[in-house]
């Protein structure tokens, strides 16, 4: 009773060899199924979806313009203290105060992609950008400033 | 404290598995009492990833602590997020729009799959087998391409917001995931060819880690553990949310209580999400996909507790609100911390060789049993 249950089990045991070598062969012989990507070769042809979370980006226009306020909504929705809006009063032609951005610091290293900022914006002023190569020797470089040098606020963006 | 290293007065040998162990996919430190080869005791120290999550959560406001619940059970980092936008909803009385709930579901449920099959590669792993962690991978692939695509991460989305989802589904969504589940339905074939159907595996999984009904219910376990021993206690079927009381599924279940009973119905749960996300990924309604809700959400003061079901079992979520801005306290009953205790009692007895087959049909997730 012992032999005969032993002889079936290294007869189950061959078979079960068998079923699992028979579809390692099928992927040796099939190349096209393999589906790896050869990342930092591909770099060129690598397409990530529009909605891709990397890092949160300020865009400007061709006059060095931004839409940003200065409202802090995305300094009050961050969860990590992760943005901070430096205010600062220009004066208008008209001889008014005006309140407008000095720098919209944005700490990358705190940042954990949570969309919550851009979501607040109610001037669509910051979104998230498709980079996801952050990695620096110095953590100080992840530390960034949004607002371009000599930016200034978009028209007509109230 | 416990004896962490040497001999215990009878003899028996201490040793320690983890914190550093490959086997127990994270910082996991199981001290074991061993007799020989027979494991008299197991006992697990936790704390080596507590980052205090809920304390965490009581100085982030209603939309902010949402975040967070994605790094408990990274996995299903969607039906957490879920559980919790479901509480402060129940809090705020507010009514979400049929598109989001339809998105929510198919969300959970493509999460689910994607859990499982992370779990399955893993498990095979666990026992020596190291091909079927690239097919699982292969798989999961495609359900992590499809929630880049629409939620903009692959593993802490972050799409769940009180009252609907943070954006609309990408227009590609339905069209990718039909394709995921023809995909899926080719595949699934392999999975139970090369490690249901081999012989060692079944040897290995077979009458270990015996878990009866009873004990399942009084070590409070959840999900795919206590439906192994055939307690029902799917959160889907006894108390529906959304619209899993709309959809028509079976409650996957198993009598047998061993390791080879939970993961076939870790294995059945697979089909029968991809059951559920062909029923509703046809039928999503128009409309809106976010009920409009105040700018800053304060919840009446009271206490509120919903319980949703993820890919290990259930996850509850309580709030204390004292009518501010901010929970007075929030409290995750998770399902890790609670199938790990029965870890215990399942291994006393077995041999040393096999509780890494036992540890790996619990499917534990650190950082959820931690928090």
């Amino acid at each position: 009773m012992f032999l005969a249950r032993y002889i079936k089990s290294i007869f189950q045991a061959v078979r079960s060899l068998w079923i699992g070598m028979r579809r390692t062969g099928y992927y040796f012989s099939h190349h096209k199924e393999i589906i790896t990507q050869q990342y930092p070769d591909n770099r060129e042809t690598l397409q990530l979806p529009e909605r891709f979370k990397g890092e949160v980006v300020m865009p400007h226009n061709e006059q060095n313009e931004h839409r940003c306020t200065g409202c802090t909504a995305c300094e009050l929705a961050c969860p990590n203290g992760t943005i901070k809006v430096i205010t600062k009063f220009d004066i208008t032609p008209e001889g008014k105060k005006k309140k407008a951005i000095d720098k919209l610091v944005y700490h990358l290293e705190l940042c954990t992609m949570c969309n919550l900022c851009v979501v607040a914006c109610p001037s669509d002023a910051i979104v998230m950008a498709q980079t996801f190569e952050h990695s620096v020797f110095d953590r100080n470089q992840l530390t960034k400033i949004l607002n371009n040098p000599g930016s200034k606020i978009m028209e007509g963006v109230e | 404290m416990h004896e962490v290293l040497g001999t215990t007065t009878d003899g028996d040998l201490v040793i320690n598995v983890g914190p550093q162990h490959p086997a127990t996919h994270g910082v996991l430190h199981l001290v074991i009492t061993l007799h020989g080869e027979t494991i008299r005791k197991v006992d697990p120290h936790l704390g080596y990833i507590h980052r205090s999550i809920e304390k965490m959560c009581e100085s982030l406001t209603y939309r902010q602590f949402i975040y967070v619940t994605s790094r408990m059970d990274y996995l299903s980092a969607h039906i957490n997020n879920h559980a919790c936008a479901l509480c402060v909803e129940k809090g705020l009385q507010v009514e979400v729009p049929a598109r989001a709930q339809y998105i929510r579901v198919l969300m959970d449920e493509l999460t689910r799959i994607a859990s499982h099959e992370l779990w399955w590669g893993a498990m095979a792993m666990d026992l020596g087998a190291f091909t079927p962690f690239f097919h699982a991978f292969r798989e999961r692939e495609n359900i992590n391409d499809i929630m880049e695509e629409t939620c903009g991460a692959r593993l802490t989305m972050n799409y769940m917001v009180p009252g609907g989802v943070m954006a609309d589904i990408h227009p590609n969504f339905q069209k990718r995931v039909k394709s995921f589940i023809q995909l899926f339905r080719s595949k699934f074939d392999e999975y139970n060819e090369m490690v249901t159907g081999n012989i060692i595996f079944q040897n290995r999984m077979k009458g270990v880690g015996y878990l009866s009904a009873e004990d399942a219910i009084s070590y409070g376990c959840t999900g795919p553990t206590a439906r192994g021993s055939g307690v029902s206690c799917d959160v889907r079927k006894i108390m529906p949310y959304e619209l899993y009381n709309q959809v028509q599924f079976d409650e996957i279940l198993e009598t047998g209580g061993d390791s080879f009973a939970r993961y076939m119905v870790r294995l059945r749960e697979m089909n029968e999400s991809i059951n559920i996300i062909e029923q509703v990924i046809d039928n999503i309604p128009e409309g809106d996909y976010q009920a409009k809700t105040k700018a800053v959400l304060k919840l009446p003061k009271g206490e509120f507790y919903t319980r949703v079901e993820t890919a290990r079992g259930e996850l509850g979520v309580y709030i204390v609100s004292e009518g501010g801005t901010t929970p007075y306290r929030i409290k995750f009953r998770s399902p890790g911390f609670s199938n790990l205790s029965a870890l215990d009692h399942m291994a006393r007895g077995s041999k040393i060789g096999d509780l890494v087959a036992m540890m790996g049909t619990l499917d534990l997730v650190i950082p959820d049993i931690d928090r």
